[in-house]
């Protein structure tokens, strides 16, 4: 259900947005008047705009069925999706990593911090900074750092100029020789908020009453932190359903601020060229992805956690 | 709680804020008087959220003050290009000529109206959401939550790029706006849950017996005991917006014709001022978000502690 | 046995030391079962809990505890961990929440055990016996808490904290939240772990002096911080010794006795504050024998044979 109106409401909207995307191309070809009159109708039916709005949405979500998102205005001929696909690699290369180490290392730092006054003092304020930075703030000092005054890093790009994309050692090397920067500026900052999270919740972990039995028959510590833990990660993870859109959002804007050639620059590109089929492609990827990312999660709390299971089956 | 803007977590947002007897043996006449006097009382004291508030203020101050100090205009072409910080030009000027000090300061106003705006916005829909659905219950709240699972997965920055690209925005309270619309579910959603667990406690059980109504109810029992929780979540919504603005505006997407963070480090982003070094175009501007976000979240753990005793100097 | 010596455990509070035990002594013999009464905030609970395991906000000030000739280091968390569960253990008033609600039962017994090198194996017959005696099946262990209703749950840490039949058990308002079918049950399983010799000796406390009546050899009644008396059950039931036992117990409705010409009488006005107490006899200013040596604090001393009270009027 949900999946439909989100479809429509990606389907939807870049329709309104102004500008004729079909004189957009025309423009950029410089076609003879003539010949323009005849292109225009060409691309029209190409794209499918000659025919009347309902029918073009109902043509989308066959098209839809078929993997076929359509060809791009801006890149024409080229696929949608093959424009997606040959971008997505790039960004799910920042994503991933990004959130899942975030993820586990804040978590631990954070579990840290709870027990111990003196990180508690340094990583809490340092993650209160890290969580209220913009990514791209983080990637532009980064890249001044890092890449302009102390060039260890490089400024740009995914991989060295004169490489191709194989499965090479030195692409591999050239690979995350540009990766790091901004990884670091997604991962910083996700990392931060879940060090954050994690220390609050161990703490109201800590104090419950099952922690005071264990302690009162004493427990190890060990033990205690050991339940405490386990039980703080669980609204974590449904935490990290909820951060997925503002990870998304930060990897657009750090692409764009690396020239990294992942959805991010691809989606910038999209919009200034109002090309209708690769923003839609775009946002379906994205809107899917969110949402299978989603269902993953929910299904995975099911299994973590035993009071929804339970209160699935029914109590006593 | 974990901080962040509002699609960031915050899983403590399930958590009842309830306000705990001191100490045992405390007669009550001992204590301050419950009600807004206590409430300063204890947050007053707290030193994050003076802190917090500190630091907010102070760019509150920036913002209202600093716009007095400088007779140049944020955009206007009005002295040499690229200079670094100078006793003339404080925060030195860009690669067109602008004084970088008169751009963040009403970068700084922008960014707080985006902020209150947008984040009031954004309140005000999930409260009103959140609320009516947890305490109505039945089919109401089915349909709440389909609407609000709806829009909570689509990635906000998506819908927003879309929106903004076509609205063609013109001011920043209109950017405001959009950043409210699309921000809500996050907070409806804590809403709702806070306003379960409430409406299930005894209290209101009572209160239904006695035969108050449910208006009354609401504001009588209900509202008080989810005030706090409600402010800091405003808090949390704030400092979200602004953030998102902030996103926005880099990517080009918000008003032109005025000058904001976000746009600052846009613009010099695209002067490759970071590969010039001019330090003193973008760093400002991204201190200034940190600190008016990061301040106003530290208030917000101070807050949480004024509110949850068991949280203080452990 | 057990041989308290002027024990005093204080509350730190934002304004100050709220003296919640002041100068407590008082012995319990093997096999006695003592039951510890007295209205909310008197400190009957910080006492028992202070035998266990001090919480953060509890500071010990001084006065010696001895268990079976060896000193309990009270003040002391690590050392105390030896004593805790295997010598001394508590039944805690938050019982039915103070199981894990994420772990099995019987998976977190097993942890718990082996963290105080216990295998499970060893114990487990015994488990079994025990709770099949309180009237649960073994099929316990194998659940989750939110599985059980609050009575399964509150005998399991009934079953759990008395396992490794330590020399005092300390039952923390067991009784309160029940129903009076339940409490009959409850406290009935609380004997009989005493007759079986799971535990050597027991203080039950509870605002409840009807419970006690039934179940305790004797009773030590507390006030504001201070001990007023202790004596067989029969004893304060029938002849009470201070004032404020003596008024307890009139206020106290009887079963199947109607009221026609007599009201109720409750004891008027409030326990002090215990931040600043009054000097003298904390009872003084609702105490209708009160007079002119009660300035004085009366030492809680012999009355009779085994019946302490602290009242000039008592020493008569």
């Amino acid at each position: 259900m949900t999946f439909v109106v989100a479809v429509t409401i990606d389907w939807a909207i870049p329709r309104f947005m102004p500008g004729d995307p079909v004189e957009r191309l025309l423009s950029r070809m410089q076609a003879q008047p003539g010949a323009s009159e005849a292109l225009r109708g060409y691309y029209a039916e190409a794209f499918g705009f000659d025919v009347p709005i309902w029918q073009q949405y109902l043509n989308f979500w066959a098209a839809l069925f078929h993997g076929d998102l359509g060809l791009s205005i801006a890149y024409f001929p080229t696929p949608v999706s093959e424009l997606i696909l040959s971008a997505l690699p790039y960004t799910l290369a920042l994503l991933v990593p990004a959130i899942l180490l975030s993820f586990w290392a804040g978590n631990k730092v954070g579990a840290l911090a709870a027990r111990r006054k003196v990180l508690d003092n340094t990583v809490l304020p340092a993650s209160y900074v890290l969580t209220a930075t913009p990514h791209m703030w983080l990637g532009i000092v980064l890249v001044w750092l890092f890449a302009s005054t102390l060039t260890i890093f490089p400024v740009s790009g995914a991989y060295g100029l004169a490489l191709q994309p194989e499965w090479s050692v030195e692409f591999a090397r050239s690979f995350l020789h540009h990766w790091i920067l901004p990884f670091s500026a997604l991962f910083l900052v996700g990392f931060g908020g879940w060090a954050i999270g994690m220390r609050n919740m161990i703490i109201y972990e800590l104090e419950a009453d099952y922690s005071n039995y264990l302690a009162s028959l004493g427990a190890p510590t060990k033990l205690v932190r050991k339940y405490a833990y386990r039980n703080a990660l669980l609204p974590q993870i449904t935490g990290l359903a909820l951060a997925l859109g503002a990870v998304v959002a930060g990897a657009i804007v750090v692409e764009i601020v690396f020239s990294y050639p992942g959805l991010g620059s691809l989606t910038l590109s999209a919009i200034q060229n109002r090309d209708y089929f690769l923003i839609q492609g775009i946002f379906l990827f994205l809107i899917i992805g969110v949402l299978v990312a989603n269902f993953v999660i929910d299904i995975a709390y099911v299994f973590i956690d035993p009071r929804t299971r339970v209160g699935m089956q029914g109590g006593p | 709680m974990a901080v962040s803007d509002h699609e960031r977590t915050d899983p403590a947002a399930d958590r009842i804020a309830t306000l705990d007897v001191a100490a045992p043996g405390v007669p009550i006449a001992a204590r301050p008087r419950s009600g807004r006097s206590e409430f300063a009382y204890f947050a007053l004291r707290n030193w994050k959220f003076d802190l917090g508030l500190g630091v907010v203020l102070v760019c509150v101050a920036a913002a209202l003050v600093g716009p007095l100090l400088t007779d140049h205009e944020p955009l206007a072409f009005t002295g040499p290009t690229d200079q670094p910080p100078s006793s003339e030009y404080w925060f030195g000027t860009t690669s067109f000529g602008q004084d970088v000090f008169t751009q963040f300061v009403y970068g700084l106003r922008a960014a707080l109206v985006v902020g209150i705006v947008g984040g009031g916005i954004a309140w005000l829909l999930g409260a009103v959401v959140g609320f009516t659905a947890g305490y109505r219950g039945g089919w109401v709240d089915d349909v709440l939550n389909m609407l609000t699972n709806v829009v909570l997965v689509i990635p906000t920055i998506a819908l927003l790029i879309i929106v903004a690209a076509y609205v063609d925005v013109h001011s920043y309270a209109t950017e405001a706006v959009l950043i409210g619309l699309t921000s809500w579910p996050w907070a409806a959603r804590a809403v709702r849950a806070q306003t379960f667990s409430l409406k299930t406690r005894e209290f209101v059980d009572v209160a239904r017996l006695s035969g108050r109504g449910t208006r009354q109810i609401i504001a009588t029992e209900l509202a008080p005991n989810m005030s706090s929780y409600l402010l800091m979540m405003f808090i949390l919504l704030f400092g979200g917006a602004i953030l998102i603005g902030a996103s926005l505006d880099f990517l080009g997407l918000g008003p032109s014709e005025s000058i904001s963070l976000g746009l600052m480090m846009n613009n010099a982003f695209l002067s490759s001022a970071l590969i010039l070094g001019m330090w003193w175009w973008f760093v400002p501007p991204g201190v200034g978000i940190i600190a008016i976000v990061g301040g106003l979240y530290v208030m917000n753990v101070g807050l949480d502690e004024v509110f949850n005793p068991k949280l203080r100097e452990r | 046995m057990l041989r308290v010596d002027g024990l005093s455990v204080y509350y730190q509070s934002l304004r100050g030391d709220v003296k919640a035990v002041d100068g407590a002594s008082f012995e319990i013999a093997d096999g006695e079962i003592m039951g510890l009464a007295g209205e909310s905030g008197c400190g009957k609970s910080t006492l028992g809990k202070s035998l266990v395991r001090m919480d953060a906000r509890m500071r010990y000030v001084g006065g010696s505890v001895e268990l079976d000739g060896r000193e309990l280091p009270i003040w002391d968390d690590a050392k105390m961990n030896a004593f805790r569960f295997k010598e001394v253990s508590i039944i805690p008033q938050y019982a039915l929440s103070a199981l894990n609600p994420t772990r099995k039962i019987g998976q977190m017994a097993e942890e718990l055990l082996s963290s105080r090198d216990v295998h499970l194996d060893r114990v487990l017959p015994e488990l079994r016996r025990r709770l099949d005696l309180v009237g649960l099946s073994e099929s316990v262990l194998g659940r989750f808490p939110i599985e059980l209703s609050g009575g399964m749950k509150q005998r399991v840490v009934m079953v759990l904290s008395s396992l490794l039949d330590p020399s005092l058990l300390i039952a923390d308002e067991v009784t309160s939240a029940l129903d009076v079918s339940t409490q009959r049950a409850v406290s009935e399983l609380l004997v009989e772990f005493r007759d079986r010799g799971f535990v050597k000796s027991m203080i039950v406390i509870t605002h409840d002096l009807s419970v006690l009546y039934q179940i305790a050899d004797t009773i030590l009644v507390m006030y504001a911080g201070k001990l007023a008396e202790k004596a067989a059950s029969d004893t304060i039931v029938d002849a009470p010794a201070h004032p404020y036992t003596r008024m307890l117990l009139s206020s106290l409705p009887e079963v199947g006795v109607r009221f026609a010409e007599k009201r109720l009488s409750g004891i008027p006005g409030r326990p002090p504050s215990l931040l600043d107490p009054p000097g003298g006899c904390r009872f003084r200013a609702r105490c209708p024998l009160a007079f002119d040596r009660c300035g004085e604090e009366p030492p809680f001393d012999e009355v009779a044979p085994v019946h302490s009270a602290a009242c000039w009027k008592a020493a008569a």
